[in-house]
């Protein structure tokens, strides 16, 4: 089962995608896609790994870590498929990252490894934007660089874990404007699925909807307004969005 | 007036009160906000002295350009009354006394002569965490654990409380006075705060805003069978029992 939600008729609903890939009501009415705004897939904490892939360590010049290296986006941030995300103006780094998104499916504390991915609701698919010009060494990396307006698209939908039997070896991709920029596997990761619901569930109690962002590969590159971004995780989902200027924001707004 | 909320046959209560004496506090409240909790950290005078030589050290390189914030997730936050549960096996946890700035309107991108136009109200925060051993790294561990931000009794609206930036602020431990400070010890102020965060995060409704925790000595320390008490002058006083985790 996939499953998603969106704003139709300034309503927001949850829907289910058939086998054609479109999008049905609860009342079991197939919307055309255009028809509707695709919102985020759930709400909860949003949790992200930072270097969670030994090469894209390399690739920032950093050893891995010898624990799950974790920060937090507020709600704010979160925005659906097909949306657009703004860059501000004069800045020279803003990088996607497309991550495997874990959605949490049952109430987790103190989780053993070995249970561990009984709690995993399903995954989507998310965009890790961050502006690095704003990095700074306090809490790094600071909210001003990952947890701004628009900048984390993640969706479309998500899909059952049952649906995807092995997490840990699923393609990852990122196009600008039609172009392959990025490419890794999941089966890369340092900290592993059932590792990271267990560990946060060691600090923290874990409800439905919660959301972890399990890093990205390397393959940074800078993307400018008007630039398409589609990031895809194999057998998980496709994510595209609009990278618009900071003018063009204010004026939506 | 002041604003609490309480919970009745598993639905959220919102509730007003003209005076503290109104308001029943033997059942114990809900957190009195529900929105997104960012925290300001390093924004203490004190504290900020304390690490100054540091900030030009590695990690750290040159000092904080921007104020420096957290998030505190849902599941750290309670209400008065609730009891706040530490682990035996992280080292010592510390009380987190602060003020709490109350958004009451969309806030996207306001400038610090506005600021205040879009604070609905005050609270009271003791944003509980375990020792702030670096702030290099985001302080998860440290901040996130289940309980460790009670937020509260009430929030009292802003228009009945004519200097938020002037407010003594005390921590009681077993009824014995071991801190004290004030909101004047911000570094950066209330409004500078509401601008800086709304630049890039647009505060909705309810979200809240921890000003700032004070350096955490051992005078702040909490352990197991205490009963913290967070008293800011005009707001009111914010009470929770510590128990084992």
């Amino acid at each position: 089962m996939k499953r998603a939600r969106i704003l139709f008729n300034k309503e927001t609903l949850n829907v289910t995608i058939n086998n054609d890939g479109k999008v049905v009501t609860e009342k079991g009415t197939a919307l055309e896609e255009g028809s509707f705004t695709w919102l985020p897939p759930c709400e909860g904490k949003a949790f992200v790994l930072a270097i969670n892939y030994a090469d894209h360590a390399a690739e920032l010049s950093f050893k891995a870590p010898d624990e799950p290296l974790v920060f937090l986006k507020s709600s704010n941030t979160l925005i659906g498929h097909n949306q657009k995300t703004y860059q501000p103006d004069n800045i020279d780094f803003m990088h996607y990252e497309c991550e495997l998104v874990v959605v949490i499916g049952k109430e987790a504390k103190n989780v053993a490894l070995e249970d561990a991915m009984d709690y995993v609701g399903g995954y989507t698919v998310g965009n890790d934007y961050a502006i690095r010009d704003y990095l700074e060494n306090y809490y790094r990396p600071n909210l001003r660089v990952k947890s701004r307006d628009t900048c984390t698209p993640i969706g479309p939908y998500i899909i059952d874990a049952a649906e995807v039997p092995d997490p840990h070896n699923l393609g990852i991709r990122t196009y600008i404007n039609g172009e392959l920029k990025q490419e890794g596997s999941t089966k890369d990761l340092i900290f592993d699925v059932p590792y990271l619901v267990s560990y946060l569930s060691n600090i923290m109690t874990l409800t439905p909807g919660d959301m972890i962002f399990t890093g990205t590969p390397e393959g940074l590159a800078h993307v400018y307004p008007g630039d398409e971004v589609i990031v895809e995780v194999e057998g998980v989902g496709i994510l595209k969005n609009t990278i618009i200027s900071e003018t063009d924001y204010l004026n939506s707004l | 007036m002041l604003h609490y909320k309480t919970r009745k046959n598993d639905q959220v209560i919102n509730l007003q009160a003209k005076a503290p004496f109104e308001v029943a506090l033997e059942g114990g409240l809900l957190p009195a906000v529900n929105g997104a909790v960012i925290g300001v950290a390093l924004n203490d005078k004190i504290l900020y002295q304390s690490l100054e030589k540091k900030f030009n050290e590695k990690p750290h390189i040159s000092p904080p350009k921007t104020p420096v914030l957290h998030i505190k997730t849902d599941n750290t936050h309670i209400g008065y009354g609730d009891a706040i549960r530490i682990p035996s096996d992280m080292g010592a946890v510390f009380a987190g006394p602060s003020l709490g700035i109350v958004i009451g309107k969309k806030a996207c991108r306001v400038t610090e002569e506005t600021a205040l136009d879009y604070v609905q109200g005050y609270t009271i925060v003791n944003e509980v965490s375990l020792a702030e051993a670096s702030f290099y790294r985001p302080a998860v561990k440290a901040k996130c654990r289940d309980t460790f931000c009670p937020i509260g009794p009430w929030v009292m609206d802003a228009t009945d409380l004519d200097s938020p930036q002037n407010l003594a602020i005390k921590t009681y431990i077993n009824d014995t006075l071991c801190h004290e400070t004030s909101s004047n010890q911000m570094i950066h102020s209330i409004e500078q705060v509401i601008a800086y965060i709304s630049s890039f995060i647009t505060l909705e409704v309810g979200d809240m805003i921890i000003a700032g925790t004070p350096l955490r000595t051992e005078n702040l320390e909490i352990n197991t069978g205490d009963v913290v008490v967070v008293d800011i002058e005009k707001i009111g006083r914010l009470v929770n029992p510590v128990v084992a985790e």
